[in-house]
């Protein structure tokens, strides 16, 4: 294994693992504001791609395309929550499931329904084009830099958020304890909107800058939602600093585990016993890290304060 | 200790003795007598949609077990069935075909999966146990999509069905549909039989409290991993049959959505009663059956459906026929 090879997968690894916590973040909100599980979170991740395919299609600019799609997602996560989900706060956790199972069984038809069920694609940014050299010898795609540039930005955004500014803190406030809270005047019907739209569009915003390297098609949020859910069980559900944690833990876990599980398994065995588990353990690696830390921590690694 | 669980155990029993005792009985020689209609309208896939139907029922069972009556809401039940349909279709690729082999090789299987991913499951609670359960499923199903030498993510086929020493008993349909039935029904019995036998009041006792329970004495992990792994053989034995009844193995017998319905066909049936899991099954497949015949779009049909039944419908179809009765009855008694 090379050193470019290396560098090139722990940067792909980056870009999973912001990815993913651009999911995970919204997902842990929700979850440790409202002690609410949203399945639906993965079609929301899967909307915002088809947004922005479909606008992009009327505007012809990806940064159009993108204001557009962000807002528009930032609406139907609001109709969303209006519509089902507040029906539904204070309700069993299994009604949570089978609700937003209902929804993304919806939402996926639908979008077959209006879409089609063939890949779509957005192209990326011209300016935003082609490889750029990090080292001599070392190339890497700019729109990939892009992606973990604007989720970093968007961590530490949310960071700021969360920790320095009055809504922030009545967010922590509320997944502490809700009844205090609104027993102090505020209004948490109007604070869970508030945070259930804006994890919807962070969801959204993942799916946007995903699009224009993998191909849009309905479904693609289920796989990603299930290591969002992986990523805030090893962070700590409720963490918004686990799930950044365990975003990029996971990310580079599966990356390398992928690139490199063959080449690692080839010094201790054949190489075509290799070649055989390998894939199989490389898929399995994130699963076992899972396993691992709640054998340890049950309540993965940085539980939220109260719960 | 009987005598303290006694009277609490009295009471819903018998109010719900009629209905408990009717429906289970109706439900089951209905499915008896199913083969002779269809027999009479010729209407051979019939016995094959209903084949379905019990083995799907039989993994609901198993869910039911766990969510109703030990409240672990098992989100991961689907791969234990893809454990089960994988013994026989690995096996099979090897010419192996005898259930003598091949049922013991898949209960052993699910049962140990269930044990290991147990072990570390139980030992979380609420939330993460639904999402660590979920997890182990994925690991099972992307496992069973990366097995190169067994087909990968295309599945693999089974080229005969299993023979029960040497012969193929299970080729003729309303032999097998029999052969299910009678899986089901023994399944179904088991379940009730545990879930009436000490084993199953502890489980419950910790369903309502588990820690009154730790505190009578109960080591309640132990009960919890072996109701876990009693879990995880059934749907392991719906497996089995399910790769014989589609003839056909495939990673998606393991996928997640499985897993969801398995959970909503409980719900839809009514969570906690056993011949609710039987019904749900019934009402969900048949349900989907009938709407793909509508619109090639019927999940936009089916998933606001889910909804609809989650916020206004509490316990299932039973639930809704239990409310009725009770409705008619007190109208009744008025005059």
């Amino acid at each position: 294994m090379s050193t470019t090879l290396l560098v090139v997968q722990v940067l792909n690894g980056l870009q999973l693992g912001v990815l993913l916590f651009l999911i995970a973040a919204g997902l842990t909100l929700v979850f440790g504001v409202m002690d609410f599980i949203n399945l639906a979170h993965g079609v929301q991740y899967m909307l915002g791609a088809y947004l922005a395919v479909a606008f992009y299609g009327l505007t012809d600019s990806f940064v159009l395309a993108l204001v557009l799609a962000l807002a528009a997602a930032l609406a139907f996560g609001l109709l969303l929550e209006a519509a089902v989900f507040r029906h539904l706060y204070g309700r069993d956790h299994l009604d949570h499931v089978i609700a937003t199972f209902g929804i993304i069984l919806f939402l996926n038809a639908a979008v077959k329904y209006v879409w089609g069920a063939a890949p779509l694609s957005l192209p990326v940014p011209e300016a935003l084009t082609g490889s750029v050299a990090l080292a001599p010898g070392i190339l890497y795609p700019v729109w990939r830099l892009v992606i973990i540039g604007s989720g970093l930005a968007v961590a530490a955004l949310l960071w700021v958020l969360v920790s320095r500014t009055r809504m922030g803190m009545l967010v922590r406030a509320g997944a502490t304890n809700p009844e205090m809270v609104s027993a102090l005047g505020v209004d948490i019907r109007r604070l869970f909107t508030l945070v259930f739209g804006f994890g919807a569009m962070l969801a959204g915003f993942a799916g946007i800058m995903i699009a224009p390297i993998l191909s849009v098609e309905p479904g693609m949020g289920d796989t990603i939602l299930i290591l969002a859910f992986v990523v805030i069980v090893i962070g700590g559900i409720g963490s918004i600093r686990g799930a950044f944690v365990a975003a990029l833990l996971i990310g580079l876990v599966d990356t390398l585990g992928r690139s490199f599980a063959v080449d690692v398994l080839r010094l201790f065995m054949s190489s075509s016993t290799a070649r055989t588990v390998g894939p199989a353990l490389a898929s399995m690696l994130i699963y076992l890290l899972m396993a691992v830390v709640l054998y340890v921590r049950p309540t993965g690694l940085f539980p939220a304060k109260g719960r | 200790m009987t005598q303290a669980v006694g009277p609490v155990e009295a009471a819903p029993r018998t109010r719900r003795s009629r209905a408990a005792v009717a429906l289970p009985l109706v439900l089951f020689a209905a499915l008896a007598l199913l083969p002779l209609v269809t027999a009479a309208l010729s209407a051979g896939y019939m016995l094959d949609l209903f084949v379905r139907v019990m083995i799907f029922a039989i993994a609901a069972l198993s869910v039911d077990l766990l969510i109703g009556y030990a409240a672990l809401v098992t989100f991961g039940q689907a791969a234990f069935v893809g454990l089960g349909a994988y013994a026989v279709g690995m096996l099979g690729a090897h010419e192996i075909t005898d259930l003598t082999i091949a049922l013991p090789v898949a209960l052993l299987a699910s049962g140990l999966f269930a044990l290991v991913t147990g072990l570390v499951c139980l030992r979380t609670k609420g939330v993460y146990f639904i999402m660590i359960t979920l997890a182990f499923g994925q690991m099972a199903f992307f496992t069973a999509s990366s097995l190169a030498p067994y087909g990968g993510d295309d599945g693999l086929t089974v080229h005969e069905r299993s023979t029960l020493f040497g012969v193929a008993v299970l080729d003729r349909p309303v032999v097998f549909y029999y052969v299910v039935l009678a899986a089901l029904l023994a399944v179904y019995l088991t379940c009730r039989t545990l879930i009436a036998s000490r084993f199953g009041r502890v489980l419950r006792g910790a369903k309502d409290n588990a820690l009154r329970m730790t505190t009578l004495g109960f080591q309640v992990y132990r009960f919890q991993l072996v109701a876990y792994v009693i879990a995880g053989m059934i749907a392991g034995l719906a497996g089995v049959l399910l790769a014989n009844a589609t003839e056909f193995v495939s990673p998606a017998y393991m996928s997640w959505q499985r897993s969801g319905e398995l959970i909503i066909m409980v719900l839809l049936g009514g969570l906690g009663t056993l011949h609710g899991a039987v019904l749900g099954a019934i009402a969900f497949l048949l349900l989907e059956e009938w709407l793909a015949t509508l619109t090639e779009h019927w999940k936009m049909i089916f998933g606001p459906l889910l909804v609809l039944v989650v916020v206004f419908v509490r316990g299932g179809l039973i639930g809704i026929g239990t409310a009725l009765a009770g409705a008619v009855s007190r109208r009744l008694r008025r005059g």
